[in-house]
Formats: structure tokens, sequence, C-alpha cells
């Protein structure tokens, strides 16, 4: 079995992100980029079913800017076969616009199975996993917190309020993970001097096929001020009222 | 920077990941604590990190010098304790018997140091000697076919740890009535071998450092390091060992340094005074600039030290000025951070305090900052400037 880990390059989490001038396009200041944490949770769990043979390879899908070969590489270092990279020219492409791309991929490559974080950090769409199983016309289970794959099924676990669902997926199938699936491996030196000699495509993505348009990127607003109750011993009776009746803290 | 490759890159994002989950939350406690960073040297282990510069071949990464740098510098950014066990163990434990050892010291040695399993250490210095081998008092006597060794070796960095240790003694005097030096590999449980107590330190207060003890400890010839030939010449090899050590040490102040900068730059751009934030301020300002000039230049004679060594070229008074500036400039940078931080620098939750106790050892291990200065002094008389 192939698995298709879909992978997504975004901002640390320490970054600091703001609207540019002209409000079309955000400004990352500091910080370094990182696979997005989810899909982290994805690769590592799919890493894990191609050591115990359940699969057979293991390929990274990436649509993203050309500096993205970084993330890919490393998780060709944490133990994916192979990488590969979409390289995206475009200055926006909605979610759905990103789901052709990525199902247009995952079926040249003849994987059975897809695998993603349930949501990228960056955008927070959290739809493009649901939307490459409609472009596939395959099945679909998200916020898996368990994943196991056995005689052409996914078994999935999901947390729900009270129970946990357990499903029988058949494949092929898009699962989307949540945290508490797998913890990520760091990659080893033996990892990185493995990932050197893994093929890694760059291809240019296709032009993207928006239904939506970038209008602007707003700043958040303005915290408000902040407000004086009254000074000293006096002032805990209306400072209690207001935690308690305006800000709902106590 | 552009002396980095692809790979440097990759190595350097792994140790930040690993530092950033299992040394940094630490470093505070062990510092207080004094407990050896068993946690990190494991996880380190584990992904090939004990052994970046050892062959593949003896169960290393068989990657380069530099990318043992980065990972020290990336390393004492947050934890120098850690730092320097690792710095201790790679250039000291075990590159002595990967350089000099024989085929099979190595083969019976290197692995278990290279993958993390057993840690390695290394002892020189005594109560009344260090760089000058001709005080060393220890004695090792031939007896059939061991020796038998007596004497003490103190600040041996992971001594009570280490399954394995590298020391010298005097086994001879020659003709001029010089004393004549060996080097020997003793190993832990070996009868006569014995652990001194914990040192106290200023800083650096996580790794561990002893007077190790030798009462009639007997080793066979077969640990004299690089076999039998080498009976009487071991002291030329160690300070060869030194040489390489340096870019260790040089790699270890500098990333004191980086970590100073790193917690003293955010610091000035959120606190405010006099209407704005104090980085504002030229006093400020310019302690920034000062630090991150330092830290850059420091930065560059490490890794420049380092690519030589990897390129076989001579380094070694390329690596006492790596060590000699980037030692001084932990020392300074982590000052000028307590500095610029006020009452929150010199409180320990702020942790500039403890960089700044930790750096202060990067002057004095593995050669003084006299001693490089005299090393270079020498090499400067003896083969000119080379420029």
């Amino acid at each position: 079995m192939h698995i298709a880990v879909l992978m997504k390059r975004v901002p640390e989490t320490t970054a600091r992100v703001r609207p540019a001038a002209g409000g079309r396009s955000v400004e990352v200041q500091g910080g370094e980029t990182i696979i997005s944490t989810y899909d982290e949770i994805a690769l590592e769990r799919a890493i894990q079913l191609r050591e115990a043979g359940v699969a057979t390879k293991l390929t990274v899908v990436c649509l993203g800017a050309a500096e993205a070969t970084k993330e890919v590489r490393k998780a060709l270092a944490m133990g994916a076969d192979e990488g590969l990279l979409l390289v995206d020219a475009e200055p926006f492409r909605d979610p759905a616009s990103a789901a052709e791309v990525l199902a247009g991929a995952v079926k040249d490559l003849g994987a059975q199975l897809v695998i993603c974080g349930w949501k990228a950090l960056d955008d927070d769409s959290a739809v493009v996993g649901g939307c490459v199983a409609a472009r596939l016309g395959w099945a679909y289970a998200s916020f898996a917190t368990k994943l196991d794959v056995a005689g052409g099924t996914a078994t999935v676990h999901r947390e729900m309020e009270g129970a946990t669902e357990v499903l029988a997926v058949a494949l092929p199938a898009v699962i989307t993970v949540q945290k508490g699936l797998a913890e990520p491996r760091f990659a080893s030196l033996k990892g990185i001097m493995a990932a050197k000699k893994k093929p890694l495509v760059e291809k240019p993505a296709p032009a993207a096929s928006n239904a939506s348009a970038l209008d602007a990127y707003l700043p958040p607003p303005d915290r408000p001020p902040g407000r004086i109750v009254g000074e000293g011993v006096a002032a805990v009776a209306e400072l209690v009222r207001v935690l308690k009746e305006e800000v709902h803290a106590l | 920077m552009l002396y980095l490759q692809e790979q440097h890159l990759m190595i350097r994002q792994t140790v930040r990941d690993v530092v950033a989950k299992v040394v940094a939350p630490k470093a505070r406690e062990i510092d207080e604590t004094c407990a050896f960073p068993w946690d990190a040297v494991k996880a380190l282990g584990e992904l090939g990190l004990l052994g970046v510069p050892v062959p593949e071949k003896y169960g290393g990464a068989g990657m380069d010098n530099l990318s043992n740098s980065i990972l020290i510098e990336e390393v004492a950014r947050h934890c120098g304790s850690t730092a320097l066990t690792i710095a201790a163990h790679v250039g000291l434990g075990t590159y002595p018997i990967l350089a000099f050892g024989t085929e099979e010291q190595k083969m019976r040695w290197i692995p278990q140091l290279a993958s993390g399993q057993a840690i390695g250490a290394f002892g020189l210095t005594e109560p009344d000697a260090g760089s000058d081998a001709q005080a060393t008092k220890t004695t090792a006597v031939r007896d059939g076919n061991e020796f038998v060794v007596n004497g003490a070796k103190m600040y041996c960095t992971n001594g009570s740890y280490a399954s394995t240790i590298v020391f010298t003694a005097v086994t001879g005097t020659d003709a001029a009535g010089r004393k004549q030096i060996t080097a020997f590999v003793v190993e832990k449980g070996t009868p006569g071998l014995v652990q001194g107590k914990l040192e106290k330190k200023l800083g650096m207060r996580a790794s561990d450092t002893r007077m190790i003890h030798f009462e009639d400890c007997r080793i066979p010839v077969a640990n004299v390091l690089g076999g039998e030939v080498q009976i009487g010449v071991g002291f030329k090899k160690f300070m060869q060992t030194l040489d390489g050590g340096r870019i260790s040490i040089g790699a270890l102040g500098l990333g004191i340094a980086q970590g100073a900068l790193d917690r003293a730059l955010p610091y000035a751009q959120q606190r405010r005074a006099f209407g704005g934030p104090i980085s504002d301020l030229q006093g400020v300002a310019f302690k920034l600039a000062d630090m991150a000039t330092w830290i850059e230049g420091a930065r560059h004679l490490v890794y420049h030290a380092a690519m030589l060594k990897d390129a076989d070229q001579p380094f070694a008074r390329q690596a006492s000025m790596a060590k000699l500036f980037a030692s001084e400039v932990g020392t300074k940078a982590s000052d000028m951070a307590i500095q610029v931080m006020g009452g929150y620098g010199f409180v320990r939750e702020y942790d500039v305090e403890r960089l700044y106790r930790d750096a202060k050892l990067c002057e004095i291990g593995e050669g003084t900052s006299e001693i490089q200065r005299m090393v270079i002094g020498r090499s400067l008389v003896k083969d000119g400037c080379g420029f």
C-alpha cells in the first residue's frame, strides 16, 4: 500500500504575523517555518505504518513556496521515502483549489491512503482533507486520534463528547488527524544523511481555480483600553462585579 | 551563513527541536540540583548526536566537525552543562581513541561511545599539573603485562559516569632526565580506580566534575593508547586532542553568547522607559550591537576552524583563536545581557545569570585564555603571521 501524506509549510507559532502594507498579503516577522503540526502528526503515524510493513511506500506531498524543500527534506529525514513539492506561484489559492491540485497529485502517485492534519496552523480553513476526498471520490474520516490499517480497511477512532467513535473505513480513503494520534519523532543524523539520497521532485503547481478571491487582510481590532474601577480596598467590590458580570472571568 | 550546507541546516533544526523539548525545560532545574543531564544524553544519543564526527565504521554519524560545533552551539544556547557534557564526551573522551587508538582499541570502545550507550572522559589536569606536562605526578610502573598506576587527576568532566577514561601518566625518564608520558585508557570498575566527590562549582553545575584517584590500579598493557609502541610518547597526543577540543569549547562559548542575546533583545524591545522601548535608547542599542557583532565574529572563527580540521589542514592556531575569542565573547555577552535586563537579569528566573556563570568555564577549561595566547604567540613567532 502506498500512503501519501499531505503537508503544509507554515510559520512557527512564535512568529509575529500581521497584514503587510496594502493589506493583500501577510508579513511574517521572526521565527522559522515548520511542517504544520497536525500534518507532522499524520506523517509520524504514516512512518510508523511504513516501518511496520503495513505500507510499502510513503510519499509526502507539499503544495507551497519553493523554500518548502526544507520541510519536505525534513519529512524525508524523519522517514518518508519520497517527496513531491508542487511549487505554488499563486499569491492566493483558496482551499478548494488547493484540494484540486493535491487530489490530482495523489491520483498520479497511485496512493491508496491519504493522511493529513485536520487543519493547517496558519489559515485554519480545515476543509482541504475533506475536499481532497470529495475530488477523488474516496471515503473520508476526520479528527482521527487513533489510526490502524489492516486488510484494506482503516480503523479510525474519533473522540466525541462522552464517547469514542470507532469507524471502519474502506480504502482508498482520506483520513485527517487530531492531536494525540502520534508524537512526531526528531530527525536522526542517520535519517538526515539518508534523506540526501531520497528523491525530492519539484514541479510547478497548476494555476489556481479559485472560487473565492482575496479582498484584504484586516488587522485585528485594537484591544479595548483599560479602566480603573477605583482605588485601594474600596475598589474590590466593583472589581469583583466587573470580573463576574462583564468579563465572566470568575 | 554561507558556510552551511543543507545537511548542516538540517542538523541544526533537529538539534533545535530536541533541545526545545528535552534540554531547555530542565536547564534551570539541573543547574540548581547539580543533577547529571541523563534525559538529554539519552535523547541525543538515540538520534546519533553523541558521535557526530565519528566515522560510520565505528558506529558514528560520519559527519564533519562543523556539524559537531553546530550541535554544541545550539545546546549551549539553553544549557551549558549539557553542552559541556557532550563536548567532553566527543572531543576528549572519544576523539583520542579514534585518532590514536589501534584498530582493535577503536572497535572495542568507540561504537559504545559514538552511540551514546557509554560516556567518555579524559584526565590530564592534576593538583599540581595542568598544561605543563613535566609536572605530571601520576605514575605507571610496568609489572609484566600490566601497569600499576598511582596518582590522581582532577576536574575530570563526566568522571563518575564514564565507562572509559583516557589519561596520562609518567612511565619513565629519557636520557636527558625528562619525564616520559604515556596515554592509557582505564575502564570503569577497574579495581583501584576511585571516584572523588562531585565538585561544587560557580557554573556548569550539572556537568559531572570530579577528582579520580588511582590506588595501585592495574591496567593491562593492551590499554596503552595506540599500543605498546606508543609507551613514553603520550603527551604530544594529548596536546593534539586539545587542539580539536578547543573548537568545541569555542562553540560552547559562542552558544552561550547567542543565548544571552536571544534573551536580552526581546526584553529590550518589550521593556519600556521614557516613552518607548529601551532598545531605542542608544545606551542599550549599542550594547546589543556589540553583542551581535562579537557573536558574528566568534561564529566565523569557530566554524572556520572546524572547517580547516574537516579539510585536514593545519588548524591549531585557528582553534586557539576561536576558543580564546568565543570564550571571552561568552562571558562579555552574558555580562552585558544581565546589564541590559537589569534586575530581571540578576535573578535566576530569566536565565542570563546562569549563562554568565557557565560562560566563565570556557575561559578556563581545555587551556585557559592565557594558554591560548601562548599557543597563538608561539605559532606567530615560529611560522609568521601566515597571511
